[in-house]
């Protein structure tokens, strides 16, 4: 084993993620203060709705009256596409990124210099806080381009003085045969992309236990505990769940210390609020509901109270790391993810968490739903794997059966379940594609 | 005396069957003899071939999930009865047999049969008491060559 686990030492980065409480509601109110100023002055959108609600940036008189402020939603993104929530003149933009958007147009978000030198600064503390250091060396598979993943890793990890390699995503032999030949020691992808790539260097009779790599960077995509346990059981590395989107900023919003609770927020750059998704009244620590996001630095795209669609809740507790900053507790799963199946609601990262609990499969998964006869029915495809394939058709037959019986325990549906052959399911952008629904509704 | 299976995972559809053998085809692994197990969705081929080792890698390389179980290869008379002396020996022993097929090579009035056992050791040991032949790989690989 040539793994170092040794805890890491101290980085200057991170003495503000311990930042005395009280300092760190003025810091909040005072840099709430100077967006809110700022994104009221210079887009429009803003100051029609703040103004609709006879409120005026200097109406804000501590931190708790940010519950006074709009929300704004994606929709509100796609209907001023392209550059309609600019807060700064395009002269003053260096960077755009973009969503990949599926269907329409892309949601759009930019960058000033100081935007990137403060994302860059979120993603130094995001490694400081896992441990990542100086002389780490940095395979990032997040993919370069549009997507805010492989740039927003990049420069941090440029930044805390690592060794990056841009390898960008897919490519899966070439990641390994990396890994090995330069001694790979930090991984920045997808979770169920690291998932592919154990099993793939299983194959090719690489044992990722016996390399230099000891930390996983995983995000861009909901993920479970069951996800990580196996992640660190077949790899020997440690597994962080890193959060970010990109109308915020893109990854580094919150990333997870190495005591692995759930992500602390840079509470200093982007204000977490929690809200009841149907009445949309904000609700106490520890209570779960939407999370709501306000960049307070922000200059190129200032959001205000933006509307993630992620469900969580923030941590009340401290952790045991000492950092002021709260926690939010895994996502597991989107407030837009969910399906209604014959009247039942259904996320996607429960049907991932029931096929983990059976032996010897692999969470890439395809969710397709459709409407016979007035009917839903449900029906999910199971890649098969090398450990769980069976030589007779009552095995494969056992299979199914037990990947139905955990799902129906965890769901209370009834699925029909269809293996199919590695590799057929497609992936996006590192991302996979869950949910195929097929019904006209 | 066992022999090494190779059983590939097809989904049943048009043109499953036709990769795996093409890919072998492509790197010249000769197949000795197969039998395919299909449902009405998936599929199961199992394939004897000379370098089971070889194969494996290069089905996997290319994505097909593959599993490896350990087979006998067994000699009965190519005459009535033949099948069912293997069968009356392991009769009582509790020893199940999860599928069979054959090699279409006859050598002198005999044929070969590869049956799955749940117990694969088990029944060797039976067949062996009833002086009933097992074919290894060697021998296989002599007895194919023309």
């Amino acid at each position: 084993m040539n793994k170092n686990h040794e805890p890491p030492a101290f980085h200057p980065a991170s003495a503000l993620d311990y930042l005395p409480l009280s300092q760190l509601r003025d810091l909040q109110f005072a840099r709430l203060k100077d967006m809110v100023q700022r994104a009221y002055d210079h887009v429009a959108l803003f100051r029609q709705r703040m103004d609709e609600r006879k409120l005026k940036p200097t109406d804000l008189r501590t931190i708790e009256d940010i519950v006074k402020l709009p929300y704004t939603t994606k929709l509100d993104l796609r209907d001023t596409y392209p550059f309609g929530l600019l807060a700064s003149p395009l002269k003053d933009i260096v960077r755009f990124h973009a969503s990949s958007g599926t269907t329409g147009k892309p949601i759009v978000v930019a960058y000033t210099q100081d935007d990137i030198a403060d994302w860059t600064r979120a993603m130094v503390r995001s490694f400081a806080a896992c441990g990542v250091h100086a002389g780490d060396i940095v395979q990032n598979a997040y993919g370069y381009g549009l997507f805010t993943g492989g740039l927003g890793a990049h420069y941090g990890a440029e930044a805390l003085g690592a060794s990056v390699v841009p390898i960008s995503g897919g490519n899966t032999d070439r990641q390994i045969m990396i890994m090995k030949d330069f001694g790979v020691t930090v991984i920045c992808c997808t979770p169920s992309y690291f998932l592919h790539l154990m099993d793939r260097a299983g194959e090719l009779g690489v044992d990722l236990k016996e390399l230099p790599l000891r930390t996983g960077v995983f995000g861009a995509e909901p993920w479970t505990e069951n996800m990580r346990e196996r992640i660190e059981a077949g790899s020997g590395i440690k597994a962080y769940d890193i959060y970010g989107l990109s109308e915020i900023v893109g990854p580094g919003v919150a990333m997870e210390c190495v005591h692995q609770a759930g992500p602390h927020i840079f509470e200093d750059m982007f204000y977490p609020e929690i809200i009841d998704p149907k009445t949309h009244e904000p609700l106490p620590d520890g209570t779960e509901g939407e999370l709501v996001l306000t960049t307070l630095c922000k200059r190129a795209m200032p959001m205000i109270r933006y509307r993630t669609r992620d469900i969580t809740a923030l941590e009340p507790a401290r952790c045991a790391c000492g950092r002021t900053l709260r926690r939010i507790r895994r996502i597991g799963r989107r407030s837009d993810d969910m399906l209604i199946i014959r009247g039942v609601n259904l996320y996607p990262s429960q049907i991932e968490a029931a096929l983990l609990k059976v032996e010897g499969t692999l969470p890439h998964y395809q969710i397709v739903v459709d409407r016979q006869r007035g009917l839903d029915t449900l029906e999910v495809q199971v890649e098969v794997t090398n450990e769980a394939l069976g030589d007779t058709v009552g095995a494969l037959e056992q299979l199914q059966k037990r990947l139905a019986h955990s799902i129906e325990s965890v769901t209370g549906l009834r699925p029909e379940v269809k293996l199919v052959a590695p590799r057929t399911l497609q992936r996006s952008e590192g991302k996979a594609k869950r949910v195929l629904d097929k019904r006209i509704l | 005396m066992k022999l090494k299976q190779l059983s590939v995972f097809l989904e049943n559809k048009p043109g499953a069957l036709s990769a795996p053998c093409r890919l072998l085809a492509k790197n010249n692994i000769n197949i000795q003899t197969f039998a395919l197990a299909d449902t009405r969705e998936f599929g199961i081929l199992r394939l004897i071939v000379e370098d089971t080792d070889k194969a494996r890698r290069l089905l996997q390389r290319h994505g097909f999930a593959v599993k490896v179980t350990e087979v006998v290869a067994l000699e009965v008379l190519d005459q009535p009865g033949g099948l069912a002396t293997i069968l009356d020996a392991l009769d009582g022993s509790g020893i199940n047999v999860e599928y069979a097929y054959a090699f279409t090579a006859k050598s002198q009035g005999r044929c070969l049969l590869v049956f799955r056992f749940d117990d694969p050791d088990g029944a060797l040991k039976i067949l062996k008491a009833r002086k009933i032949t097992t074919v290894g790989s060697d021998e296989l690989a002599k007895r194919l060559t023309p």
